[in-house]
């Protein structure tokens, strides 16, 4: 891909990833390279099978690459090992899971201070933190309630408030809104759109929705290992 | 929120299948805290047998008595320091019910013998030593019975009658001794042997044991064996052995108590490491994905290990306390019943401690298959996206 003038905030530079299955090796990505500024709203499509969420699993540092590097916000993260990649997680990377994820024996509140858990912060900065977060998506008033007390649009903004809680340098969303009717898709894509643009916060997104997908600045295509860059408003 | 605070949420997710688990934990607590306790009071005679002292008792079987002529031959054998003679009484109070521990013994040395475990006041010694009827009291049979200095107490034997046939013996409380360690039992009374010889209708001249201190524990064996050798071919052959061997042997007669709390509460602590640690397992199966998203958010391997084995052991201690205060409960209830055959039960600091100790075992021993697949757990297998 094309770099763009500012330092990128993730850079892939030939990346190689496979499966092995059974006898037979697989090979996802050979030689992929990508580089997302900061500041961006990028949507990942392409057909099932070509990658797009262990993509997303090798930039947050959930899988590992076979050859290559990857650079997230300045930091080789390839080269850290499983307890380093778990720290550098929490402070620098926010998941939005598909299914929410959240703890059913948690409140609202508690999901979103999970994050925190892991950070030196005291109980009562925790708490304002957790505050500002729930009420960026609205839900205030939803601190106490658990997450079968709550829609599924609902569900997700408390995922999005544990994602940007610890105000990480990336956001990765794995179809966020693949579990929700269209007018409360369009919300949390709406909100994502307001997280980017007021806080400035980068943005990966996963989708197979072509709608989603308009709600990004540009869309990637992903096909057989390789990106295909095209202009979806066009 | 904190770490514990998870915990607790984690374990209480499912609150019927936590309360069970600690229902179960509980049980085997208490079983094991009653037993122990039980273990405990059968064997404290061993634990405040004096190194030097030792028991001769009647070859055959201890319940059969020695010729009172013994105790002058034993008393002039190379090595004994001192030495009494004591004689099962079988008493009780009132009713055959209200059973009582009563020896007959010899005052004069019995008192001198045991002075180091007991405390008889120096003008109760003497009236016990002057008095024919006198008896000395421990202080837990006194304040059983409310019985004071001076009072007069008729005690019955199941086993002896006097002369004219009545079964009951009048005797006068000289004075109430208290026990110098904590596990020396006080329940129980002493009275003269010469009253009991001279009243009762049948044995006489006949002693029940001997009790004797060597000049050194260095020559126990040769003691022993000097008094066994100078009595053998005879009609009363003896066996001496220290009084720590007797003790255990006593307590023998009501079965190896040790090994059948080993056997009962090893049996329990089996099935419940089974089932807590198949639960926990299970438990922590249907997290999975869970603790793929904790991993996520950041939550390391060690981290997520520390958290599961917290579950674990906080089940094994919410289990584990209260069982501990019931078997406590148990044991004050059944002391009073109880302390005529097994005096002394009593869930003792050194019992908490093992308890505490097997809690911590349980919770690590249920908790570590679990927290281990926690700690390998792959996050991208995990959410099924690999």
């Amino acid at each position: 891909m094309s770099d763009t003038a500012a330092t990128p905030v993730v850079r892939l530079l030939n990346v190689c990833k496979g499966f092995t299955k059974g006898q037979e090796t697989i090979s996802i990505f050979d030689a992929l390279n990508l580089s997302i500024p900061p500041g961006d709203f990028v949507a990942i499509m392409g057909p099932s099978g070509s990658g797009k969420t262990t993509m997303l699993n090798l930039l947050g540092g959930l899988d590992r690459v076979d050859a290559g590097e990857i650079d997230v916000a300045g930091k080789r993260i390839d080269r850290l090992s499983e307890g380093e990649l778990a720290r550098w997680r929490s402070t620098h990377i926010g998941f939005v899971f598909q299914f929410y994820n959240l703890m059913p024996m948690l409140s609202a509140a508690q999901n979103v201070e999970l994050p925190l858990l892991l950070t030196a912060l005291r109980r009562a900065e925790r708490r304002t933190r957790v505050e500002a977060a729930l009420k960026i998506v609205n839900l205030a008033d939803r601190t106490k309630h658990y997450p079968r007390e709550m829609s599924g649009g609902q569900q997700q903004r408390v995922a999005i408030a544990r994602a940007i809680v610890s105000d990480p340098t990336l956001l990765l969303c794995d179809e966020p809104t693949g579990d929700l009717d269209r007018t409360t898709a369009d919300e949390i894509l709406h909100m994502l759109q307001i997280l980017n643009r007021d806080l400035n916060k980068t943005i990966i997104m996963v989708t197979h929705d072509p709608a989603a997908a308009k709600y990004a600045a540009r869309t990637l295509h992903l096909d057989k290992g390789h990106f295909v860059e095209k202009d979806l408003a066009a | 929120m904190n770490d514990l605070l998870l915990v607790r949420k984690n374990l209480f997710r499912k609150k019927l299948r936590a309360g069970l688990m600690i229902a179960s934990i509980l049980i085997a607590f208490a079983i094991f805290g009653v037993l122990a306790a039980f273990e405990r009071a059968f064997n404290a005679g061993e634990d405040v047998a004096a190194a030097d002292r030792l028991v001769v008792v009647n070859k055959i079987n201890f319940t059969q008595p020695l010729p009172m002529a013994y105790f002058n031959r034993v008393r002039g054998i190379d090595g004994v320091r001192q030495v009494t003679h004591l004689n099962w009484f079988g008493g009780y109070f009132q009713d055959p019910k209200n059973f009582l521990l009563v020896f007959a013994v010899e005052p004069e040395t019995y008192t001198e013998l045991y002075g180091d475990d007991f405390d008889f006041p120096a003008d109760a010694r003497r009236a016990f030593i002057g008095e024919r009827t006198a008896a000395l009291v421990g202080e837990a049979m006194a304040a059983k019975w409310g019985w004071k200095v001076g009072d007069h107490v008729p005690i019955s034997s199941n086993i002896f009658s006097q002369k004219d046939g009545s079964r009951t013996w009048d005797f006068t409380i000289a004075g109430i001794f208290k026990s110098r360690g904590a596990q020396a039992n006080t329940n129980f009374m002493v009275f003269q042997y010469e009253y009991f010889n001279e009243t009762r209708s049948f044995l006489k001249d006949m002693i029940g044991w001997m009790a004797l201190q060597t000049t050194s524990p260095l020559v126990n064996d040769k003691v022993a064996k000097a008094i066994d050798q100078m009595f053998a071919n005879s009609s009363a052959e003896t066996s001496t052995d220290t009084e720590k061997a007797f003790n255990k042997a006593f307590a023998a007669q009501l079965g190896n108590i040790a090994l059948i709390v080993l056997l009962v509460v090893g049996a329990a602590f089996l099935t419940i490491l089974m089932i807590v640690g198949n639960t926990m397992v299970m438990a922590v199966r249907e997290r999975t994905r869970e603790i793929a998203v904790l991993k996520t958010l950041g939550f390391t391997g060690g981290h997520l290990l520390r958290l599961v084995l917290g579950e674990s052991v906080l089940l094994a201690l919410l289990g584990g306390l209260p069982g501990l205060a019931l078997a406590f409960l148990v044991t004050l209830l059944v002391r009073d019943q109880l302390a005529n055959f097994v005096p002394g039960i009593a869930l003792t600091p050194g019992i908490v401690l093992l308890g505490l100790v097997l809690m911590l075992g349980l919770g690590f021993a249920t908790g570590s298959v679990p927290a281990l697949n926690a700690f390998r757990l792959k996050i991208a297998v995990a959410l099924g996206r690999g």
